[in-house]
């Protein structure tokens, strides 16, 4: 612990052409763990930084065709089944009324809709939040007072030491070429 | 409310006449992302308004009156409602009905209006989907505690039981049940997951130490990374996808109570949609409500601009002719089926012993939204103010009349009877508003009450062109092979 080791370097810009332009050097230097951090999200910049589409809309599907199959189970389960030998607890409810039969499928429909729609929301934010790794309990970039503007009204390009093509001097003299309105170096603790 | 009247302190914007060619900013004054933030967070964070505790102060007193009435109601038992054998249905489900209603302006602003790219709903969104939280607590009260043994209301959801029983899956009541709750769960998320980025702002310039870990909790340690973004945005347009189906299918389940029924009166097709149309229309009155009181004490008319205002009151009119459109209809339908206890109850309306709420009904709903076919009264924001709130007394009384006026006179005239509600129906009515305007209050004080991301999005500042600078580095067109592979799983 005696000697500082550098966690990343940051950059910052204050609008958002500069951030683009700058972002796009950054990928063609081939850094590859970097990011960039904005208050509000910067359209077009995934094409800059050359991020590939997320799967989440999978996810989504995935979920919500679980939710259908759930759902549809759920109420034939229910109202439709009576399983001899099985505990009262777990066995359905069979209930005859006004000579409806016990499954059918267009009165089951708005409670399948339903838990459709509830799975595929619910696997949307977990997967987004699992995807993004939060909740992120400790982050070293928050020990930097300047990049606390991060979530309001500044840019900034954040190159990890981690990198393999960071060399402190060497990235910092890069990423002052990219026109930023300051540079820190973050320390690791 | 001296809101327009005083020209001077109005932005050129504001006073402009409609001019469909022009395109209004969305964000008013000499604004930009500083400003923006400091704005939002100024309210969250340092300064309240005096009137903010006046209102608090009230709306707690009304809370209180929730809080023992439905205490008193719990140790009496449901007999204190005004309900009886014919009205079985009083004012619990005009109640749950009308404040469901409510909820539906949040999710449409927030969802089907994202859909639609109309990027005015960025100054409102925030505020709306919070007033559709809320409504939905006040709504999912009244059928809590109408179930007569309100501690067994846990035999609503489905579980295994000792008793051998599942809940009837083929009833519009459980439709209910689950279109709901799966309505609360999924708009809570989508406001909560909307203002994670807004409460890292909070975090990040909260000066006391206690403000800085809370909001830090609830932030989950966003810090405005463009790979989160990227999910972020994506999440938020794939839960925007789903609560718009969900929101049209709430209030049509809602309707179904009612329509699948064999009473005349409640047994029509067109309820679905007269009910979903109803709901926007109600629940936008009700953002105007909060929202023109709420901009000028908060001092946000720059973000919530006139262009809003008028936006909102246009909806409501729209929404208003088709609920108007839906009423007649129901008239015609009854004439035209030559289905005589059908037009007998649509005879009863008007002119039978509930006459009064029907055209107090017709009045709030009908006529009164005609006024803002004038640009001049649009202009007026006062105005638009009195309109929303005479549209919410018409809601209100439009459910109470298809409740009341169908059940106390149906098939048997030996079985007809008059509803009149007792003090604890009333009281727990007010007490309702109680509970919405405590939790709302405690919002706009606590929370970011403008989706300050959101909002930045739309600025032209955002979009990289500003001072003339434009892209002069030409983007590589392929992703490195390298870069794939390493984060193939994103």
């Amino acid at each position: 612990m005696s000697e500082q080791k550098p966690y990343a370097l940051i950059a910052e810009f204050d609008s958002v052409a500069t951030i683009m332009r700058a972002a796009e050097k950054v990928r063609d230097a081939d850094y590859m763990i970097w990011d960039v951090h904005s208050p509000m999200p910067i359209h077009g910049i995934n094409k800059s930084m050359g991020l590939p589409p997320t799967i989440l809309p999978w996810i989504t599907l995935v979920h919500g065709l679980a939710g259908a199959v759930f759902g549809l189970l759920m109420c034939w389960w229910m109202n439709a089944t009576t399983v001899p030998g099985l505990s009262p607890s777990v066995q359905g409810y069979e209930f005859m009324i006004s000579g409806k039969p016990t499954f059918s499928l267009p009165a089951n429909i708005p409670i399948i809709f339903e838990t459709t729609v509830l799975f595929a929301a619910i696997g949307t934010v977990l997967g987004m939040l699992g995807l993004n790794k939060l909740p992120m309990l400790y982050n070293p970039l928050s020990k930097s007072r300047r990049f606390l503007r991060a979530t309001s009204d500044r840019f900034f390009i954040v190159i990890e030491a981690e990198d393999k093509h960071f060399e402190l001097e060497k990235t910092k003299a890069f990423l002052e070429s990219l026109g930023p309105t300051a540079i820190e170096v973050v320390i690791e603790d | 409310m001296s809101t327009t009247t005083d020209t001077a302190s109005l932005s050129q914007w504001e006073l402009q006449p409609n001019n469909p060619s022009e395109r209004v900013p969305l964000v008013l004054g000499d604004n930009d992302f500083t400003s923006v933030t400091d704005t939002v967070t100024e309210l969250a964070l340092r300064r309240t308004p005096q009137m903010w505790y006046v209102a608090f102060a009230c709306s707690l007193a009304l809370l209180s009156i929730l809080i023992v009435t439905v205490g008193y109601l719990l140790t009496t038992g449901v007999g204190v409602w005004g309900n009886n054998n014919a009205v079985s249905w009083g004012f619990p489900i005009v109640n749950f009905v009308f404040w469901v209603g409510i909820g539906h302006a949040g999710t449409l602003i927030s969802a089907i209006l994202f859909l639609l790219r109309q990027n005015w709903r960025t100054g409102i969104n925030r505020f709306a989907e919070a007033m559709t939280i809320f409504a939905v607590c006040c709504a999912g009260l009244f059928p809590g505690i109408h179930v007569g043994r309100i501690w067994l209301a846990y035999w609503l959801a489905p579980y295994p039981n000792e008793l051998g029983m599942w809940p009837q899956a083929r009833s519009p009541l459980l439709w209910d049940v689950f279109a709901v709750s799966t309505y609360a769960t999924v708009s809570l998320m989508f406001w909560y997951m909307g203002m994670i980025p807004d409460l890292a702002t909070l975090r990040d310039r909260a000066k006391n130490r206690f403000a800085q870990v809370a909001y830090g909790i609830f932030a989950l340690g966003w810090n405005g990374s463009n790979r989160h973004w990227l999910r972020f945005e994506k999440a938020y347009l794939l839960l925007a996808a789903l609560a718009t189906p969900l929101v049209l299918s709430v209030h049509s389940v809602v309707s179904f109570d009612f329509a699948t029924s064999q009473l005349p009166g409640w047994h029509t097709t067109i309820f679905p949609p007269y009910f979903v149309a109803g709901a926007v229309f109600g629940g936008f009155a009700m953002v105007l409500v909060l929202s023109i009181p709420a901009r000028e004490w908060f001092g946000l008319r720059n973000l919530i601009t006139h262009r809003h205002i008028e936006n909102m009151a246009k909806v409501m009119l729209g929404t208003g002719m088709i609920v108007a459109y839906a009423y007649s209809v129901e008239f015609f339908t009854a004439w035209y089926s030559k289905h005589h206890y059908e037009q007998f109850v649509f005879m009863n309306r008007p002119m039978g012993p509930y006459w009064w709420a029907f055209w107090l009904m017709v009045c709030c709903n009908v006529v009164a939204p005609q006024a803002l076919w004038f640009s001049w009264i649009r202009q007026r924001v006062w105005m638009i103010f009195l309109v929303a709130v005479l549209v919410n007394i018409g809601m209100w009384f439009e459910r109470f009349v298809i409740v009341v006026t169908s059940l106390h006179r149906d098939f048997l005239p030996s079985s007809w009877a008059m509803f009149s509600p007792t003090w604890v129906d009333l009281l727990m009515l007010l007490g309702s508003f109680g509970l919405f305007f405590t939790l709302f209050l405690l919002f706009c004080r606590y929370l970011p009450m403008v989706a300050m991301a959101e909002v930045k999005t739309v600025m032209p500042q955002a979009h990289g062109e500003e001072h003339g600078v434009r892209f002069d580095y030409q983007p590589d067109p392929d992703t490195p092979e390298e870069l794939r592979r390493g984060h193939w799983f994103t």
